[in-house]
């Protein structure tokens, strides 16, 4: 609840902290930020506008579902390597129970999810884009693109997601002419357990053989045996906190060189659902590498 | 990717049913059996002891209903009754106590958007249909009943 009287307020109190500690530890050497670009699962972002208030800068919502970082990422990138400005922080966040208020049921009700089903990280991870300083940057990106398989059921968001994964990781391959071995890894936003089995499979008919060069944040943020997540991690936070938290570091030490970052996103609504509408996927793709 | 034919949408669902793991079902009716005897046998428990301290059958029966959901509330409130509902299922859900938690669970997570819009309008998100398709089976099988009853059958 981080001190807050609703999940809404948590989530939004979320941001303003990761926003705040990201510009602190940027550091001297960084030119002061001056756009947002942030987004939240929310119903008209709430936890985004109500988030950023108190930071005085301009801001420009996103949508993404549990894509969002992916894509403030990659225009952040794009805005300060366009030169429009020499600094830009790219946020997002999401959190169990707003999410399980929005999408699902209220907490306290009791029912048996799947055990494809993923569970919302709470939290909230920000990113500051600049045109100097710091060891890791922004080297290319390949946005994606709606894609449907027509897929109903959205306790198993994994599969999902998965053909969007995979055809945004095929075609940035493609585009840049690079195979997965020019990665130490190719990270996935939040498909689990279930999706990562859907993707290698996808990927491997495609042509491009990921065995051993994929990881998922939603596989790596929960221990899914102690703490009973069946397929992982999902949610705007799950690959945003993986990125800051873990992989990282480990780029700006020099232990990875290269990896592409592919957070993926949902797009439902409980609209859309009970009008019967298939739940559709997107990933956005972002090369980080050590510099 | 251009439209996906419905051939594809077909394969892919074939995949994706593969690659999904599921509840085991045998596991999961054994602990519904339990858990939905236990709730049972409590509601027994109840009514015969009502009824052994002079109550007639409706009050009894009234009685065994009202400590049912006061339970089921109770645990609702104390955030324990998902932990019974994951390990019990159905066993839980469907006994009375289950509708109490339907409406409980509303209450608490949506009293922060107020009396009106929050819990008033919310209070029966989940337990609704039940009401409504309730009441309008019951409605059916009466009109059923009396018209058999009409033309002599019953």
């Amino acid at each position: 609840m981080v001190g807050q009287a609703s999940w809404e307020e948590a989530e939004s109190a979320l941001q303003k902290q990761a926003a705040r500690l990201a510009m602190e530890k940027a550091g001297p050497g960084v030119p002061p930020v001056r756009y947002l670009f942030s987004g939240d699962l929310l119903g008209q972002l709430i936890a985004t506008s109500f988030g950023v208030m108190d930071l005085k800068l301009p801001l420009f919502g996103l949508y993404g579902a549990c894509s969002t970082i992916g894509e403030a990422l990659m225009l952040a990138a794009m805005t300060v390597q366009g030169g429009y400005c020499d600094a830009v922080l790219a946020l997002t966040s999401s959190h169990f129970g707003s999410a399980e208020k929005q999408f699902r049921f209220p907490l306290a009700y009791g029912g048996q999810r799947p055990l494809s089903a993923t569970w919302t990280v709470t939290g909230s991870g920000a990113f500051v884009l600049a045109r100097s300083g710091g060891s890791a940057c922004v080297t290319g990106a390949t946005p994606g693109r709606v894609v449907d398989y027509g897929l109903k059921d959205s306790m198993n968001m994994g599969a999902c997601m998965a053909p969007a994964a995979c055809d945004t990781i095929c075609t940035h391959l493609e585009d840049f002419g690079r195979t997965p071995e020019d990665y130490d890894f190719i990270i996935t936003g939040d498909l689990g357990s279930v999706g990562q089995t859907i993707l290698l499979e996808l990927a491997g008919k495609r042509g491009f053989s990921l065995e051993g060069r994929h990881l998922d944040c939603g596989m790596l943020i929960f221990d899914p045996e102690a703490q009973d997540t069946h397929a992982g991690g999902s949610g705007c936070a799950c690959s945003a906190v993986v990125l800051a938290a873990c992989l990282l570091p480990k780029i700006e030490s020099g232990e990875w060189r290269r990896i592409l970052f592919v957070p993926t996103g949902a797009l439902l609504s409980t609209v859309s659902c009970n009008e019967g509408q298939s739940v559709p996927g997107i990933a956005h793709a972002v090369v980080i590498e050590h510099c | 990717m251009s439209d996906v034919s419905e051939q594809e949408k077909q394969a892919y669902s074939r995949l994706v049913k593969e690659a999904t793991p599921v509840h085991r079902l045998w596991i999961q009716m054994l602990r519904a059996f339990l858990t939905g005897g236990l709730i049972c046998c409590a509601g027994q428990g109840i009514l015969n002891y009502a009824k052994a301290q002079g109550l007639g059958n409706d009050a009894a029966g009234a009685w065994c209903s009202i400590l049912l959901v006061l339970a089921s509330v109770i645990l609702t409130g104390l955030n324990l009754f998902t932990r019974i509902a994951k390990w019990g299922g159905a066993g839980a859900l469907v006994p009375i106590t289950g509708f109490a938690n339907s409406v409980a669970a509303p209450a608490i997570e949506y009293q922060k958007e107020g009396q009106v819009f929050g819990i008033g309008c919310k209070i029966f998100t989940i337990a609704g249909p039940v009401l409504l398709y309730g009441t309008v089976a019951s409605w059916l099988l009466g009109l059923i009943y009396w018209l058999l009853k009409a033309v002599g059958v019953l």
